[in-house]
């Protein structure tokens, strides 16, 4: 534990030092490649709440890469439609919902192994949108608000305080969930929930309900990752345009630890490396192909699940059916 | 007096088994009701019954006159029904505070007030004298912790009845004493407590009515003054049981178990068998007696081979074990009855005829080369069935489908029928119905009268005091004390079970 700990503030230190060198040296490059890593690690970071909301009431999502693709696909969608973002992002959101309800009917209710009810989702979402999607649709995206006075701190400013909405309000989910999760009667049940079903139900919390709502809730989050990827990232949709991001989301949740400090710390961070390559890129210092950028995802997920395996304890009824009666 | 509880023709059935047939117990204010059967009776079912955690086929439950809505948990603790589950109802990685609120947290503004609940526990605690650490991780607590914590959840919030499922299952008997001067409290305060167990001395002590169920019925109900521990016992079996096992006396030869400087680690990798030694000799019982968590389950499965030895060295008829090699052990002519029958003790999904060859399958008669002998396997089987008198529809029916008595009687059969030096027997009577356990009792001291060196660990101490030539006890991952049996006495091994000096 505690080596892990350290691990985790040296590195914090070493990418402190190396920003600040390089901020010394090219200023507005170091800021602008900072910037494009919190654009990047945002979905990152909210899908790793759904995982979190999720696994700490007991249920296992593996189909978030799914509720990503349904939900940026139906925002933009409506979106390009009514000409609305507005309309998008609510049915973004709503599509994310319905991703949730449908896991949590599957797993909760009609007793499925989740990882199956998981991959249902996937290929059900992945299969949905390529038969719906059409080309050559456009929509309106959300533009950049700079908030008052700390957009002009710099460096900062252009890090934390020039960013469309939905990171504001991303942003504010994730801490948010954060407090709730520790400091809430809702987190309590949540997690008791999670660790031992059966203590929350002898204390006279609803364990089926409880997670029915927090998947749904979950699902609601991941739309707004959904909303986010379509509507404000990058302004249109096209096939299979999630890219395994659902399942990075998985280890950075584990990476951190199931808390959503750990996991945004962790999203912020592989946000960070792909700001970078892109960087790299773009200004030509280096070459790299992009089959390698978009094997990014699934070596980290391996990597990650390797350092952790044995290391971090995951909540301990994750995956269980909770049986009330037995004999 | 109107009665406080009263269950009017409960019946509830699972599948294939009837839990609860046409039950009636009332419960008043003030009075201490014990009900008493043996595993599989139905208590816990009828109590959860009570407590909403299971709904029945039929009948009504009452409390203060008010019928309940069955399966509603919350329903139940609204009207004042508190309960102490069997199987503790605590999350092992949050403290004491969290877990006590669980459910009706205090609460300032839309967060929780932490340093309310955790005022709030002190006060409980102190209020019936049951001390915890409001901040401690319930995972790193005694089991004896752990239980104050669970009865002062239930009594929280305002109970009129208390239910209590086993409570002293795992407790010392001091520990044990504490508790039943506890319920004593309660039902001078007015609270009705109903209390389920299977043993008989707690019974007398402190139960105003017992009512007995047998096979999910009503057997009797009677007081701990109109009978006694053999008429009680009685009744829950159906027929004249003796207590008291008979045995022979020892006759031990040379030290056939060698244990010298063991360590060995628990699962979360603290050292929980901490420089034990110990000898069992050839024809002679070692019972050791502990509170449960003491590392005696560590101390078995590093005999056994299925946990590894930090350092230390076990000696069986003068020869090292490997570390970590069951099989090897086994061969050396060890015998394991495992705590954990369905997990450690048997395939259940495989049929009786292979789970009674399960170490001993790739061996002359039961196997010749790579191809097994069919016959010999059957007729092992049949012979066996008879001789340990496995109550089954035939061989070759899958061990899951046996009862917890004929289950454990399978593995018996398998782990004695051989020739073996040593047997381990962890729990062996767990769960087990009154006639298999005299069975299985009598089974272990055949084997020690053939030869056998017998550890025999058991958290009940009554098995341990009746089968047991020396009584060894284990406190903190060692030997603490050695005794003789007829120096073994009832107060004095349960205050050096509790780390007390003699």
């Amino acid at each position: 534990m505690t080596r892990f700990l350290s691990f985790k503030w040296i590195l914090t230190f070493i990418l402190i030092a190396i920003t600040g060198y390089l901020y010394s040296k090219d200023g507005v490059i170091t800021t602008s490649v900072v910037a494009t890593a919190v654009i990047f690690g945002l979905p990152l970071a909210l899908a790793a709440m759904v995982g979190i909301m999720c696994e700490r009431t007991g249920i296992v999502n593996i189909g978030i890469e799914g509720t990503l693709l349904f939900s940026s696909f139906i925002g933009f969608f409506v979106a390009s439609s009514t000409n609305n973002g507005v309309f998008g992002i609510i049915s973004a959101i709503t599509a994310g919902v319905v991703t949730g309800l449908f896991l949590a009917f599957m797993s909760i209710s009609w007793k499925m192994d989740q990882i199956i009810a998981g991959t249902i989702i996937n290929i059900l979402a992945t299969g949905l949108t390529s038969f719906l999607y059409t080309q050559g649709r456009m929509a309106p995206t959300t533009f950049p608000i700079d908030i008052p006075f700390f957009s002009s701190i710099p460096f900062f400013g252009q890090v934390l305080f020039m960013h469309g909405p939905l990171v504001y309000f991303g942003l504010v989910v994730i801490f948010s969930l954060y407090v709730a999760l520790y400091h809430t009667s809702w987190g309590l049940r949540s997690r008791a929930v999670g660790e031992h079903p059966g203590s929350a139900d002898t204390a006279g919390v609803s364990v089926f309900r409880l997670r029915y709502l927090n998947v749904a809730l979950a699902g609601a989050v991941g739309g707004l990752a959904g909303a986010y990827l379509s509507l404000e990232l990058v302004g249109s949709w096209d096939r299979g345009f999630t890219a395994g991001k659902g399942f990075t989301a998985l280890a950075l949740m584990i990476f951190g630890r199931w808390n959503p400090m750990g996991a945004l710390a962790a999203a912020m961070f592989f946000g960070l490396t792909q700001a970078v390559t892109n960087q790299l890129m773009f200004s030509d210092v280096a070459h790299i192909p992009e089959q390698f950028v978009n094997m990014l995802p699934y070596v980290l997920t391996i990597v990650v699940l390797a350092i952790s395996a044995g290391k971090v304890r995951p909540p301990a009824a994750e995956g269980l059916q909770y049986e009330k009666e037995k004999a | 007096m109107s009665a406080l509880l009263e269950i009017a023709n409960v019946t509830k059935t699972f599948p294939g088994v009837v839990a609860n047939e046409n039950i009636s117990i009332t419960v008043a204010a003030g009075e201490i009701v014990a009900l008493l059967g043996e595993n599989g009776a139905g208590k816990s079912t009828l109590v959860k019954s009570v407590f909403g955690m299971v709904r029945p086929d039929s009948g009504e439950i009452r409390i203060k006159g008010e019928i309940i809505t069955p399966g509603d948990t919350s329903g139940a603790i609204a009207r004042g029904v508190g309960m102490v589950h069997q199987h503790f109802q605590l999350v092992p990685v949050m403290t004491v505070t969290e877990n006590i609120i669980l459910g009706s947290e205090p609460k300032r503004g839309i967060f929780i007030n932490m340093k309310a609940a955790r005022a709030e526990v002190l006060a409980l605690s102190e209020k019936y004298g049951l001390e915890v650490d409001p901040d401690a991780f319930v995972e790193d607590l005694p089991v004896g912790t752990q239980q104050r914590i669970e009865i002062l959840k239930a009594l929280r919030k305002d109970v009129d009845l208390l239910i209590l499922d086993e409570p002293t299952a795992v407790l010392t008997p001091q520990e044990t004493d504490e508790l039943l001067q506890v319920m004593r409290n309660l039902a001078a305060s007015g609270v009705g407590v109903l209390f389920i167990t299977h043993k008989l001395r707690e019974v007398m002590a402190v139960a105003d009515r017992v009512v007995v169920l047998r096979n999910g019925r009503v057997a009797g109900s009677t007081s701990p003054k109109e009978t006694d521990e053999e008429g009680l016992a009685q009744l829950m079996v159906g027929r004249n049981v003796v207590l008291q096992v008979e045995k022979g006396d020892a006759k031990p030869a040379a030290a056939t178990l060698v244990i010298r400087e063991l360590h060995v680690n628990d699962d979360r990798k603290h050292l929980a068998v901490n420089g034990l030694n110990l000898e069992v000799r050839a024809g002679e019982i070692v019972g050791v007696a502990g509170v449960e968590g003491n590392g005696q389950r560590e101390l078995v499965e590093a005999i056994c081979g299925m946990r590894p030895r930090i350092s230390g060295e076990i000696l069986v008829a003068g020869e090292a074990t490997p570390d970590m090699h069951p099989h090897k052990i086994h061969s050396m002519g060890v015998s394991h009855i495992p705590e954990d029958r369905e997990k450690h003790g048997l395939v259940t999904t495989y049929s009786i005829e292979d789970n009674l060859v399960l170490n001993q399958f790739d061996r002359a008669p039961f196997a010749k080369g790579w191809i097994r002998n069919m016959a010999a396997l059957e007729e092992n089987a049949t012979r066996l069935v008879k001789e340990f008198d496995i109550r089954t529809p035939s061989i070759s029916t899958t061990a899951g489908a046996l009862s917890g008595g004929n289950k454990q009687k399978v593995v018996v059969a398998r782990e004695l029928s051989q020739d073996t030096r040593v047997v381990v027997a962890a729990q062996p009577t767990r769960g087990v119905d009154v006639g298999s356990i005299e069975f299985i009792h009598n089974q272990l001291i055949a084997a020690r009268d053939a030869g056998a060196a017998v550890l025999l660990v058991s958290a009940e101490l009554d098995e341990i005091l009746s089968l047991a030539d020396r009584v060894a006890v284990m406190f903190g991952g060692k030997i603490v004390a050695i005794l003789e049996a007829k120096e073994a006495e009832r107060v004095l091994v349960g205050r050096l079970m509790a780390g007390l000096s003699a």
